[in-house]
């Protein structure tokens, strides 16, 4: 027992030293921070309003155009091929030109400007215009305005689950969505990013030659559980440092920019408020949030039992990666260098690759029955299950996923054990998967 | 039997399509260089991985002491395999701490034993760097070292000499020969049997998974004799031919040197003194010796007569 001790030892220190885990434990932590914080800082920006030159000739639309915190409006009169002719010396970002019709009403405008225009100019301008000749056209058939600003309603739909006792749970379907798909996903690159660090490290320890010499001192499967372990804590290790500097990198941000929407809360609200957030915040001003709005989402956020998620969470996490990575362990003992990894590690690459193509359709429709035995069978339970929990999945169905997940990774632990104890004293042999069958069965 | 540290018996292993071994028997004697002999694929390093408890056998015995061999004794035994090699991106010291505390040494006592060690070969200015920065020679220093720094009892070489320069074969000859006289059994497995031919006082011959000779080196040489002498002299110009009885065999006669050589076999029932007497009035001997097989004529005359035996 001592000596795995000493053996997840050396795996452990001699990643965790390296270089390359201290540049990427700070950088991983930048780059999350950055997707969540350069989409914010580049619609807060200042330097970058853009001025919009207003040709109206209906006069429609005359002090229409209100100002936002990027787009400018500013009415201009002349002759529209002059204007067109200076517009690009003229210091204006665009010109809007809306040409007299026929029509009482006009419907169509021409924008002029000497780049492609931006989503947010265009949007603001669309819009603008379509609010305006809305009330034009209401008011022609007689609506009083004060009538339409007070039909004007914004729905809030609030979602409850209901259990068999009757007990009501309120329910907010996007923040299950977010999480069910970072959870899910990163499940996905753990399995992968450590798992082929097993296969490596197995890989340079026969390589090197020093497995035999190692080998004299211990059981293989103590040397192949050492290594699976040791890195299992390498990862978990940087998980945790990527979350903690994550949420310290978000948390200074929104305290210097005044940006924040919540002071408080965990590293996991502040993602998940800002990629939900996100996304209405490329076209300012649109559809700002309320003071209601935002109660809703913080509610949202409080409902989600984080307890519960993040105790599957881990287990999902370590269960898969043990699952994939003793079979990592056997492909690196069936090889000889990396080159040759290539024909086993198919059957490894397929359902990783197919739980995280079925994260999407899971978290469209958490209870149908191909989402059902995905969630079960273990070699994809991992992920597709952790996409499933945030919806809430029936006892039943987490205690058969759960026992699988147990059973499996026992199961391949087993399996890869019996191939690593012969390919790892295996040099220089073309390995079929016949071979390893034939390693598999064994006796002793 | 008391006298010998390693007794196997009736070891056998199996592979799916071939046997590694088929039911060898044989005794270590206690601090003895013990050549473990035979071609590649004989079965050598089957029976030394399990020996090192990393393969199990499927029939036999193996005994330490006359105690069922187990766990433990691999505290006792060093290792140094026919593929030998470190972690390159690791540092020296830190791997010779890690391979020695795996041999069940504290931290504290495999650092003091191999700074002694490393004072000793030269090497203390390497604890810090890492092995990929060694040369080839200090490397196999290095590996040396730990696989003896446990202090054990029983040492197992496979193939000692492949891979190691001229001047590291000499060093470790002289280490493994320092070690024996401190009490430790030598267990050399090579198919190139010139080179440990020399240190050897015990060996066994193994041939196609089955040992097929085995003992005293001296012994196994005085049984395989065949009479043939060695003699270097001056004092006649042409063949010694016409001066031997006909039943004497001349293999081979050098005249050019000034100093001559010329192998005769002798006859059986006659011995060394008759050929001299008979040389003496007409030559003077500068030197004479008794022809003894090296152990590759020996391996080979077995393994015909085995063959022959067998078929």
């Amino acid at each position: 027992m001592n000596k795995i001790k000493l053996i997840i030892q050396r795996e452990y220190l001699s990643r965790v030293k390296k270089r390359s885990f201290v540049v990427m434990t700070f950088l991983g932590p930048i780059l999350m921070a950055a997707m969540f914080i350069i989409p914010v800082y580049i619609s807060t920006r200042e330097g970058d309003i853009k001025k919009i030159a207003i040709l109206d000739e209906t006069g429609i639309f005359r002090d229409k155009f209100t100002d936002t915190r990027t787009v400018i409006f500013s009415e201009v009169s002349g002759d529209i091929a002059t204007l067109k002719g200076h517009l690009a010396d003229s210091g204006y970002y665009a010109l809007l030109h809306i040409p007299k019709t026929e029509a009482i009403i006009p419907t169509s405008a021409i924008v002029y400007s000497s780049k492609q225009a931006s989503v947010t100019v265009t949007g603001t301008i669309r819009n603008t215009m379509q609010k305006e000749v809305e009330r034009l056209k209401l008011e022609a058939s007689g609506v009083d305005p004060a009538v339409i600003d007070s039909a004007k309603t914004k729905i809030q739909l609030a979602t409850f689950k209901i259990d068999k006792e009757g007990n009501e749970e309120k329910s907010f379907t996007e923040v299950s969505m977010v999480i069910g798909y970072v959870g899910g996903f990163l499940i996905y690159i753990f399995i992968f990013m450590y798992g082929s660090q097993v296969m490596r490290g197995v890989i340079e320890e026969k390589s090197s030659r020093i497995v035999e010499v190692i080998l004299s001192s211990i059981k293989p499967f103590q040397l192949m559980m050492g290594k699976i372990v040791g890195i299992a804590m390498v990862g978990l290790t940087q998980f945790v440092l990527w979350i903690l500097l994550t949420a310290a990198l978000v948390t200074t941000f929104t305290a210097m920019t005044g940006a924040s929407l919540s002071e408080a809360g965990s590293a996991q609200m502040l993602m998940t408020e800002n990629s939900r957030l996100a996304p209405s915040n490329v076209i300012p001003d649109e559809d700002e949030l309320s003071g209601d709005e935002l109660q809703l989402v913080l509610e949202a956020v409080n409902t989600i039992n984080y307890g519960t998620i993040l105790v599957f969470f881990l287990f999902f996490f370590i269960g898969g990666y043990l699952l994939y990575g003793a079979l990592f362990a056997a492909i690196g003992a069936a090889v000889d260098n990396e080159a040759d990894t290539q024909q086993f590690m198919l059957p490894i690459t397929i359902p990783l690759i197919l739980s995280i193509v079925l994260i999407p359709y899971i978290i469209n429709n958490p209870e149908g029955p191909l989402v059902f035995w995905a969630s079960i069978i273990p070699f994809t339970s991992p992920i597709a299950m952790m996409a499933r929990i945030p919806f809430g999945v029936p006892y039943l169905d987490l205690v058969l996923s759960v026992t699988l997940l147990t059973l499996g990774f026992l199961g391949t632990t087993w399996l890869a054990g019996r191939i690593y104890r012969t390919g790892i004293l295996l040099f220089g042999k073309k390995v079929t998967y016949h071979d390893l069958w034939k390693w598999v069965s064994y006796r002793g | 039997m008391q006298n010998e540290i390693l007794t196997a018996t009736g070891i056998t292993k199996r592979y799916a399509n071939h046997t590694a071994l088929k039911s060898v028997s044989l005794g270590v004697p206690r601090q003895s260089i013990y050549g473990l002999l035979g071609p590649n694929g004989a079965g050598k390093t089957t029976f030394i991985r399990i020996v090192n408890q990393i393969l199990a056998m499927d029939e036999g015995t193996l005994t330490w002491n006359n105690e069922n061999l187990s766990l433990g004794h691999i505290y006792r035994i060093g290792y140094l395999p026919e593929e030998r090699g470190l972690y390159k991106k690791m540092k020296v010291g830190e791997q010779a701490l890690y391979l020695a505390q795996l041999k069940g040494l504290s931290r504290m006592e495999a650092t003091r034993r191999l700074k002694w060690w490393f004072e000793r070969f030269d090497i203390m200015s390497w604890w810090n760097r890492k092995v990929e920065e060694l040369s080839k020679g200090m490397q196999q220093k290095v590996q040396f070292v730990v696989t003896v720094i446990h202090e054990p009892e029983l040492l197992i070489f496979d193939e000692p000499f492949s891979g190691f320069d001229p001047i590291n074969v000499n060093i470790l000859k002289e280490e493994i020969l320092k070690l024996r006289e401190k009490g430790a059994t030598i267990i050399f497995s090579t198919h190139n049997m010139a080179s440990v031919e020399e240190l050897c006082d015990h060996i066994a011959l193994l041939n196609r998974s089955e040992k097929i000779l085995e003992g005293r080196v001296t012994d196994i040489k005085s049984t395989y004799r065949n009479n043939a002498y060695i003699i270097h002299y001056d004092g006649m110009e042409s063949s010694l031919r016409p001066l031997l009885h006909p039943s004497y065999q001349i293999l081979e006669e050098n005249l050019e040197e000034k100093l001559k050589t010329v192998h005769i076999r002798i006859p059986k029932g006659t011995g060394p003194n008759d050929l001299i007497n008979d040389l003496l009035p007409h030559i003077t001997i500068h030197g004479f010796s008794e022809m003894l097989p090296t152990m590759n004529e020996i391996f080979i005359s077995k393994v015909n007569e085995f063959s022959t035996m067998s078929r």
